[in-house]
């Protein structure tokens, strides 16, 4: 469903993405993981084409994005659904309103229907009562609920999930992770995660992979990964200083 | 030699990157008139621009606009009296603020109150990734965020600086009839007698100009930040400065055109 064909970027000098070659099984969460600043939001970002690779192929259900204009794409962009990594609600809107703006945007839905539709997505991720919120007023893991339930609007076939986690307590960790698992499985999505946080990448995770130096080293499940006798692989799930990653 | 081929460099270097700049800036123009006419218009986003850019500017609008005339009226006054001029005073001061100070202190005005601001939000909406969020919704971000902040600068300059002139009358007129004692009759009838329907007009073509630019320069310098809160600052000056410039700029070439 999504392929990646020999990516290239490079952003001035720094090769990010090295000729990357990645299939992504659709109806399957699949685990990104890579150093910090190793370009997996960039990976990420080519994706769903917000940045366009310097060279390679980005193939969705068989269509190059990469060579589509913006009305093409857009069409393409409505399979999916974003988790950014700071939730990046609109802060002029309620939580209703983020909530509303996709089925506003592309759907004819009666007044009625968009209020039912925001009051069920947000109650699939743990959310009542609190359409009338400003984004401000809420704790960053109810952000990052209401980000997804935005994300699940129009029921996407893909959603990406940039750093889920990153700056949450365990317990809100987990129970991000578990809302991940529930939507992934209740709306049957492709759901791509980008994560460094190793117990989340077991916990998601039907299929994982390594970026490393602008390319993936390793995909598989994750016993695959976790018996891979791969040192930069040892060495990043161990979270050791001694290895073939070099600390900058 | 080198130094001088160094400044040389440089100076050519600044050149081509505000000439490329510019063609940057016209390009947004373009494709925000290429937006403006596609259905559906956001019209509830446009309103709320306008109530921002105009509505919450009046006040600033009204103080610099009296201040303005009733100094230009001591100002004046002090020059005419020299040769027994004096009620001369009044069609100077509405000569001045229609044709001149008012489209241009008013544009300035709402440059540093809601140019700065449209940077300054829409900056802050490229750094926390609302922007590209738009994107991925497959909703255009010029014609949800800039689009209404365009047409609002537009219409709401031009009737910002109706109020501007009129308070800048009122000023003049306080400061001559009432401190330098200029007869009211004549103060008015020179008013009437010297100011043309087209010295306002002119006017008020310079304000919507002015409008253009000052919401298309906080827009793009807003829309291309880079660097978190650093490039949300640096945006924001960016825009004042720029916008402020290509105003005072633009209306000596308008001048020079309409005079």
């Amino acid at each position: 469903m999504i392929k990646l064909v020999d990516l290239h970027k490079s952003f001035r000098t720094q090769k990010v993405l090295d000729g990357l070659d990645l299939e992504i099984e659709a109806g399957k969460t699949t685990v990104i993981i890579g150093r910090s600043g190793g370009g997996k939001s960039v990976l990420l970002k080519h994706i769903i084409g917000l940045i366009r690779p310097d060279s390679g192929e980005v193939l969705i259900d068989g269509t190059d994005i990469t060579r589509l204009g913006d009305r093409d794409l857009n069409e393409i962009r409505k399979k999916f659904g974003m988790l950014f990594q700071e939730a990046a609600l609109f802060d002029s809107m309620t939580v209703g309103e983020n909530v509303a703006f996709p089925l506003r945007e592309h759907t004819r839905m009666k007044e009625e229907d968009i209020r039912r539709t925001v009051a069920d997505r947000l109650n699939a991720v743990g959310l009542t009562g609190v359409e009338e919120k400003m984004p401000s007023e809420l704790s960053g893991g109810m952000r990052k609920r209401v980000g997804l339930a935005r994300a699940i609007a129009m029921q996407p076939q893909i959603v990406l999930f940039d750093e889920p986690t990153t700056g949450l307590d365990p317990v809100m960790t987990e129970a991000i992770n578990r809302l991940i698992i529930e939507t992934q499985k209740n709306f049957n999505l492709t759901a791509v995660v980008i994560s460094h946080d190793i117990q989340s990448i077991f916990t998601v995770g039907h299929r994982i992979a390594m970026l490393y130096e602008g390319k993936i080293i390793a995909y598989g499940t994750p016993e695959e990964l976790k018996a891979s006798r791969n040192p930069v692989i040892v060495q990043f799930l161990a979270g050791s200083i001694d290895g073939p990653i070099r600390i900058m | 030699m080198n130094g001088v081929s160094a400044s040389v460099d440089r100076l050519g270097k600044v050149v081509l990157e505000n000439v490329e700049e510019m063609g940057k800036i016209f390009l947004l123009f373009l494709s925000v008139l290429a937006w403006m006419f596609r259905p559906p218009l956001k019209l509830r986003n446009i309103f709320k621009q306008m109530e921002f850019v105009g509505v919450k500017s009046i006040f600033v609008v009204v103080l610099t606009g009296t201040f303005t005339g009733m100094v230009l009226a001591l100002q004046g006054y002090h020059g005419f009296k020299m040769f027994s001029a004096e009620s001369l005073v009044g069609s100077t001061v509405a000569l001045g603020m229609t044709r001149e100070l008012g489209p241009v202190l008013t544009s300035l005005m709402v440059t540093a109150r809601a140019g700065s601001a449209m940077a300054a939000e829409l900056g802050t909406m490229r750094v926390t990734e609302q922007i590209d969020a738009l994107y991925v919704m497959a909703a255009n971000p010029v014609k949800h965020l800039i689009v209404p902040r365009v047409i609002a600068g537009f219409l709401m300059v031009p009737l910002l600086t109706v109020v501007s002139d009129f308070m800048g009358i009122v000023g003049g007129y306080f400061v001559g009839v009432h401190i330098l004692n200029i007869n009211p009759g004549i103060f008015i009838r020179n008013i009437t007698r010297l100011v043309d329907l087209n010295d306002i007009y002119s006017g008020l073509v310079k304000a919507a100009t002015f409008g253009l630019i000052l919401s298309l320069v906080g827009c793009y310098k807003g829309f291309k930040t880079s660097g978190g809160a650093e490039g949300v600052g640096r945006a924001t000056t960016e825009a004042v400065v720029l916008a402020s410039i290509s105003i005072l700029v633009s209306d000596y070439f308008l001048t020079a055109i309409m005079f």
